[in-house]
Protein backbone atom coordinates (compact mmCIF):
# COMPACT_ATOMS: atom_id res chain seq x y z
CA UNK A 1 0.00 0.00 0.00
CA UNK A 2 2.85 2.54 1.12
CA UNK A 3 4.28 2.24 -2.43
CA UNK A 4 1.39 3.79 -4.24
CA UNK A 5 2.00 7.47 -4.37
CA UNK A 6 -0.91 9.60 -4.35
CA UNK A 7 -1.55 13.28 -5.73
CA UNK A 8 -3.61 15.84 -3.50
CA UNK A 9 -6.46 14.80 -4.12
CA UNK A 10 -6.17 11.07 -3.95
CA UNK A 11 -5.61 9.84 -7.31
CA UNK A 12 -2.81 7.74 -7.99
CA UNK A 13 0.13 9.30 -9.57
CA UNK A 14 0.25 7.43 -13.11
CA UNK A 15 3.20 5.38 -13.94
CA UNK A 16 5.43 7.65 -16.28
CA UNK A 17 5.08 10.77 -13.26
CA UNK A 18 7.43 8.60 -11.21
CA UNK A 19 10.17 10.59 -12.24
CA UNK A 20 9.83 14.16 -12.51
CA UNK A 21 9.21 16.07 -15.69
CA UNK A 22 7.58 19.26 -17.22
CA UNK A 23 5.11 16.74 -18.35
CA UNK A 24 4.30 15.34 -15.50
CA UNK A 25 3.84 17.57 -13.73
CA UNK A 26 1.57 19.10 -16.30
CA UNK A 27 -0.52 15.49 -15.78
CA UNK A 28 -0.85 16.51 -12.41
CA UNK A 29 -2.15 19.48 -12.35
CA UNK A 30 -4.45 18.32 -14.76
CA UNK A 31 -5.45 15.30 -12.61
CA UNK A 32 -5.91 17.44 -9.07
CA UNK A 33 -8.26 20.23 -11.15
CA UNK A 34 -10.49 17.68 -12.73
CA UNK A 35 -11.57 14.31 -11.92
CA UNK A 36 -12.99 11.67 -14.04
CA UNK A 37 -16.58 10.30 -13.95
CA UNK A 38 -17.80 12.13 -10.65
CA UNK A 39 -21.04 13.59 -11.78
CA UNK A 40 -24.14 12.02 -9.84
CA UNK A 41 -25.62 10.65 -12.72
CA UNK A 42 -23.02 8.79 -14.17
CA UNK A 43 -21.64 6.91 -10.42
CA UNK A 44 -25.82 6.20 -9.96
CA UNK A 45 -25.63 4.41 -13.34
CA UNK A 46 -22.37 2.72 -13.01
CA UNK A 47 -23.91 0.93 -9.20
CA UNK A 48 -27.09 0.17 -10.58
CA UNK A 49 -26.08 -1.46 -13.90
CA UNK A 50 -23.19 -3.43 -12.25
CA UNK A 51 -25.35 -4.46 -9.82
CA UNK A 52 -27.70 -5.54 -12.73
CA UNK A 53 -25.48 -7.52 -14.28
CA UNK A 54 -23.66 -9.56 -11.96
CA UNK A 55 -27.08 -10.47 -10.00
CA UNK A 56 -28.00 -11.46 -13.61
CA UNK A 57 -25.11 -13.44 -13.89
CA UNK A 58 -25.10 -14.91 -10.11
CA UNK A 59 -28.80 -15.70 -11.58
CA UNK A 60 -27.75 -18.10 -14.35
CA UNK A 61 -25.36 -19.90 -12.18
CA UNK A 62 -28.51 -20.12 -9.21
CA UNK A 63 -31.69 -20.64 -11.51
CA UNK A 64 -32.43 -24.46 -12.01
CA UNK A 65 -34.53 -23.92 -15.29
CA UNK A 66 -32.10 -23.32 -18.19
CA UNK A 67 -34.13 -21.44 -20.25
CA UNK A 68 -34.47 -18.86 -17.44
CA UNK A 69 -30.82 -19.19 -17.41
CA UNK A 70 -30.73 -17.75 -20.65
CA UNK A 71 -33.09 -14.69 -19.82
CA UNK A 72 -30.84 -13.87 -17.30
CA UNK A 73 -27.63 -14.27 -19.56
CA UNK A 74 -29.81 -11.60 -21.85
CA UNK A 75 -30.49 -9.63 -18.70
CA UNK A 76 -26.32 -9.54 -17.94
CA UNK A 77 -25.70 -8.73 -21.81
CA UNK A 78 -27.76 -5.72 -21.29
CA UNK A 79 -26.50 -4.62 -18.19
CA UNK A 80 -22.92 -4.88 -20.36
CA UNK A 81 -24.11 -2.89 -22.75
CA UNK A 82 -24.90 0.19 -20.29
CA UNK A 83 -21.96 0.07 -18.86
CA UNK A 84 -20.42 0.21 -22.05
CA UNK A 85 -22.49 3.21 -22.39
CA UNK A 86 -21.39 4.77 -19.12
CA UNK A 87 -17.60 4.25 -20.66
CA UNK A 88 -18.99 6.28 -23.56
CA UNK A 89 -18.47 3.69 -26.03
CA UNK A 90 -21.55 4.03 -28.35
CA UNK A 91 -20.36 1.85 -31.14
CA UNK A 92 -19.75 -1.01 -29.15
CA UNK A 93 -22.66 -0.62 -26.44
CA UNK A 94 -25.11 -1.12 -29.75
CA UNK A 95 -22.90 -3.94 -31.37
CA UNK A 96 -23.10 -5.74 -27.85
CA UNK A 97 -27.30 -5.57 -27.94
CA UNK A 98 -27.05 -6.60 -31.76
CA UNK A 99 -24.78 -9.32 -31.37
CA UNK A 100 -25.24 -10.68 -27.71
CA UNK A 101 -28.63 -9.82 -26.57
CA UNK A 102 -29.83 -10.62 -30.13
CA UNK A 103 -28.05 -13.09 -32.42
CA UNK A 104 -25.96 -15.17 -29.28
CA UNK A 105 -29.14 -15.64 -27.18
CA UNK A 106 -31.51 -16.90 -29.94
CA UNK A 107 -28.45 -19.44 -31.18
CA UNK A 108 -28.71 -20.40 -27.38
CA UNK A 109 -32.88 -20.92 -27.48
CA UNK A 110 -31.98 -22.37 -30.76
CA UNK A 111 -29.57 -24.85 -29.19
CA UNK A 112 -32.13 -25.72 -25.94
CA UNK A 113 -35.14 -26.05 -28.02
CA UNK A 114 -33.09 -28.61 -30.85
CA UNK A 115 -32.35 -30.75 -28.74
CA UNK A 116 -35.67 -31.77 -26.68
CA UNK A 117 -35.16 -34.80 -25.10
CA UNK A 118 -32.11 -33.57 -23.15
CA UNK A 119 -32.18 -32.56 -19.74
CA UNK A 120 -33.48 -28.88 -19.36
CA UNK A 121 -32.30 -28.58 -15.87
CA UNK A 122 -28.84 -26.64 -14.92
CA UNK A 123 -27.08 -28.76 -12.56
CA UNK A 124 -23.95 -28.62 -11.80
CA UNK A 125 -21.06 -31.83 -12.02
CA UNK A 126 -18.95 -33.33 -9.35
CA UNK A 127 -16.58 -30.45 -10.16
CA UNK A 128 -18.56 -28.18 -8.61
CA UNK A 129 -16.36 -27.65 -5.12
CA UNK A 130 -13.27 -27.22 -7.12
CA UNK A 131 -15.05 -24.65 -9.92
CA UNK A 132 -16.24 -22.39 -6.96
CA UNK A 133 -12.64 -22.56 -5.23
CA UNK A 134 -10.62 -21.69 -8.66
CA UNK A 135 -13.38 -19.22 -9.86
CA UNK A 136 -12.97 -17.39 -6.39
CA UNK A 137 -9.58 -17.53 -6.31
CA UNK A 138 -9.36 -15.81 -9.65
CA UNK A 139 -11.29 -13.46 -8.70
CA UNK A 140 -9.17 -12.33 -5.68
CA UNK A 141 -6.21 -12.77 -7.81
CA UNK A 142 -8.02 -9.90 -10.47
CA UNK A 143 -9.61 -8.10 -8.41
CA UNK A 144 -6.04 -7.03 -6.32
CA UNK A 145 -3.95 -6.45 -9.28
CA UNK A 146 -6.73 -4.40 -10.47
CA UNK A 147 -6.66 -2.10 -6.95
CA UNK A 148 -2.96 -2.81 -6.95
CA UNK A 149 -1.58 -1.82 -9.98
CA UNK A 150 -0.49 1.94 -10.72
CA UNK A 151 -2.49 2.13 -14.00
CA UNK A 152 -1.33 4.92 -15.89
CA UNK A 153 -4.60 7.08 -15.86
CA UNK A 154 -5.88 9.52 -18.53
CA UNK A 155 -7.82 12.54 -17.35
CA UNK A 156 -9.01 12.98 -21.08
CA UNK A 157 -13.18 13.29 -21.12
CA UNK A 158 -15.63 10.87 -22.82
CA UNK A 159 -15.65 10.21 -26.40
CA UNK A 160 -17.41 12.50 -28.84
CA UNK A 161 -18.51 9.85 -30.89
CA UNK A 162 -16.57 6.32 -31.75
CA UNK A 163 -18.16 4.76 -34.63
CA UNK A 164 -16.60 7.02 -37.31
CA UNK A 165 -12.75 6.27 -35.92
CA UNK A 166 -13.40 2.67 -35.47
CA UNK A 167 -14.30 2.68 -38.89
CA UNK A 168 -11.59 4.61 -40.33
CA UNK A 169 -9.22 2.22 -37.91
CA UNK A 170 -10.61 -1.12 -39.30
CA UNK A 171 -10.26 -0.01 -42.88
CA UNK A 172 -6.53 1.74 -42.84
CA UNK A 173 -4.79 0.23 -39.79
CA UNK A 174 -6.52 -3.02 -39.03
CA UNK A 175 -7.44 -4.03 -42.47
CA UNK A 176 -5.82 -7.23 -42.99
CA UNK A 177 -7.48 -8.55 -39.40
CA UNK A 178 -10.43 -7.45 -40.75
CA UNK A 179 -10.30 -9.30 -43.82
CA UNK A 180 -9.64 -12.38 -42.31
CA UNK A 181 -12.39 -11.81 -39.54
CA UNK A 182 -14.77 -12.16 -42.64
CA UNK A 183 -12.88 -15.49 -43.79
CA UNK A 184 -13.59 -16.25 -40.08
CA UNK A 185 -16.93 -16.05 -40.03
CA UNK A 186 -17.65 -16.99 -43.49
CA UNK A 187 -15.76 -20.43 -42.31
CA UNK A 188 -18.11 -20.69 -39.26
CA UNK A 189 -21.68 -20.46 -41.16
CA UNK A 190 -19.92 -22.94 -43.37
CA UNK A 191 -18.96 -25.08 -40.24
CA UNK A 192 -22.08 -24.78 -38.65
CA UNK A 193 -24.23 -26.07 -41.70
CA UNK A 194 -21.81 -28.83 -42.51
CA UNK A 195 -21.97 -30.29 -39.25
CA UNK A 196 -25.96 -30.34 -38.50
CA UNK A 197 -26.71 -31.02 -41.93
CA UNK A 198 -28.75 -34.57 -42.33
CA UNK A 199 -26.72 -36.30 -44.31
CA UNK A 200 -23.80 -36.05 -42.03
CA UNK A 201 -25.54 -37.43 -39.04
CA UNK A 202 -27.07 -40.38 -40.89
CA UNK A 203 -23.51 -41.30 -41.64
CA UNK A 204 -22.60 -41.50 -38.16
CA UNK A 205 -25.99 -42.88 -36.68
CA UNK A 206 -25.16 -45.88 -39.40
CA UNK A 207 -21.94 -47.24 -38.66
CA UNK B 1 -16.59 9.63 -4.57
CA UNK B 2 -16.17 8.97 -8.70
CA UNK B 3 -16.17 5.60 -10.51
CA UNK B 4 -12.75 4.61 -11.51
CA UNK B 5 -10.86 2.27 -13.77
CA UNK B 6 -10.84 -0.02 -10.26
CA UNK B 7 -14.53 -0.08 -10.28
CA UNK B 8 -14.85 -1.10 -13.54
CA UNK B 9 -12.07 -3.72 -13.68
CA UNK B 10 -13.63 -5.62 -10.41
CA UNK B 11 -16.59 -5.81 -11.96
CA UNK B 12 -14.75 -7.25 -14.53
CA UNK B 13 -13.12 -9.61 -13.13
CA UNK B 14 -16.42 -10.70 -10.82
CA UNK B 15 -18.16 -11.55 -14.52
CA UNK B 16 -15.04 -13.80 -15.79
CA UNK B 17 -15.15 -15.61 -12.72
CA UNK B 18 -19.03 -16.46 -12.52
CA UNK B 19 -18.30 -17.08 -16.42
CA UNK B 20 -15.16 -19.41 -15.08
CA UNK B 21 -17.25 -21.30 -12.79
CA UNK B 22 -20.63 -21.90 -15.17
CA UNK B 23 -18.28 -23.29 -18.13
CA UNK B 24 -16.26 -25.66 -15.34
CA UNK B 25 -19.36 -26.62 -13.17
CA UNK B 26 -22.31 -26.96 -15.18
CA UNK B 27 -23.62 -30.23 -16.58
CA UNK B 28 -25.32 -29.01 -19.80
CA UNK B 29 -23.70 -28.00 -22.34
CA UNK B 30 -25.11 -25.08 -22.91
CA UNK B 31 -24.61 -24.28 -19.53
CA UNK B 32 -20.72 -24.50 -20.35
CA UNK B 33 -21.37 -22.29 -23.66
CA UNK B 34 -23.02 -19.74 -21.27
CA UNK B 35 -20.33 -19.41 -19.47
CA UNK B 36 -17.94 -18.94 -22.37
CA UNK B 37 -20.29 -16.14 -23.53
CA UNK B 38 -20.20 -14.17 -20.32
CA UNK B 39 -15.69 -14.89 -19.97
CA UNK B 40 -16.08 -13.27 -23.32
CA UNK B 41 -18.27 -10.01 -21.97
CA UNK B 42 -16.37 -9.77 -19.18
CA UNK B 43 -13.04 -9.38 -21.44
CA UNK B 44 -14.70 -7.03 -23.51
CA UNK B 45 -15.73 -5.10 -20.59
CA UNK B 46 -12.01 -4.82 -19.14
CA UNK B 47 -10.66 -3.74 -22.73
CA UNK B 48 -13.24 -0.76 -23.07
CA UNK B 49 -12.40 0.15 -19.33
CA UNK B 50 -9.25 0.36 -20.19
CA UNK B 51 -9.86 2.32 -23.31
CA UNK B 52 -11.63 4.77 -21.40
CA UNK B 53 -9.52 5.47 -18.56
CA UNK B 54 -5.78 4.61 -19.41
CA UNK B 55 -3.15 6.97 -21.52
CA UNK B 56 -2.68 5.84 -24.79
CA UNK B 57 -1.98 7.74 -28.40
CA UNK B 58 -4.84 5.66 -30.10
CA UNK B 59 -7.08 5.22 -26.97
CA UNK B 60 -10.03 3.54 -29.40
CA UNK B 61 -7.90 0.66 -30.86
CA UNK B 62 -9.49 -1.01 -27.27
CA UNK B 63 -13.02 -0.49 -29.20
CA UNK B 64 -11.59 -2.35 -32.45
CA UNK B 65 -10.35 -4.99 -30.65
CA UNK B 66 -13.68 -5.57 -28.90
CA UNK B 67 -15.37 -5.57 -32.32
CA UNK B 68 -13.24 -8.52 -33.51
CA UNK B 69 -13.39 -10.42 -29.98
CA UNK B 70 -16.95 -10.10 -30.44
CA UNK B 71 -16.56 -11.05 -34.19
CA UNK B 72 -14.98 -14.09 -32.64
CA UNK B 73 -17.07 -14.80 -30.24
CA UNK B 74 -20.04 -15.11 -32.82
CA UNK B 75 -18.47 -17.46 -35.02
CA UNK B 76 -17.49 -19.16 -31.65
CA UNK B 77 -21.46 -19.48 -30.59
CA UNK B 78 -22.29 -20.76 -34.26
CA UNK B 79 -19.88 -23.42 -34.62
CA UNK B 80 -20.42 -24.89 -30.61
CA UNK B 81 -24.08 -24.97 -30.99
CA UNK B 82 -23.71 -26.55 -34.13
CA UNK B 83 -21.51 -28.92 -32.56
CA UNK B 84 -23.84 -29.41 -29.54
CA UNK B 85 -27.19 -30.20 -31.69
CA UNK B 86 -25.03 -32.86 -33.77
CA UNK B 87 -24.18 -34.32 -30.37
CA UNK B 88 -27.57 -34.88 -29.51
CA UNK B 89 -28.24 -36.63 -32.26
CA UNK B 90 -25.62 -38.82 -32.28
CA UNK B 91 -25.78 -39.46 -28.28
CA UNK B 92 -28.93 -38.15 -27.28
CA UNK B 93 -27.40 -36.43 -24.47
CA UNK B 94 -26.10 -32.57 -24.15
CA UNK B 95 -24.39 -33.82 -20.55
CA UNK B 96 -21.01 -33.21 -20.43
CA UNK B 97 -21.09 -36.32 -17.69
CA UNK B 98 -22.05 -38.61 -20.51
CA UNK B 99 -19.67 -37.58 -23.10
CA UNK B 100 -17.12 -39.22 -22.53
CA UNK B 101 -15.57 -41.33 -25.59
CA UNK B 102 -12.10 -40.12 -24.78
CA UNK B 103 -12.23 -41.99 -21.33
CA UNK B 104 -11.23 -45.43 -20.80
Amino acid sequence: MARRPRTSDGRYQSAECRVPSARCSNLLRRAGAKRLMDDTGTIIAFWVLAAITVGAALGVVAVRNLIHAVVFLILSFVGVAGLYITLSADFVAVTQILIYAGAVSVLILFAIVLTPRGDRGNQETFLRLPALLLALLVAFTLGYVAIDTNWAISDRKGFEETASVIGEALLDKYVLPFEIASVLLLVAMLGAIVLVRPEATMEETGE
Amino acid sequence: MSVDLEHYLIVGAVLFSIGLYLALAKRNFVGVLMGIELMFNAVNLTFVAFSRFVESPNPLDGHVFVVFVITVAAAEAATALALAVLLYRVRDTIDVDRIDLLKW
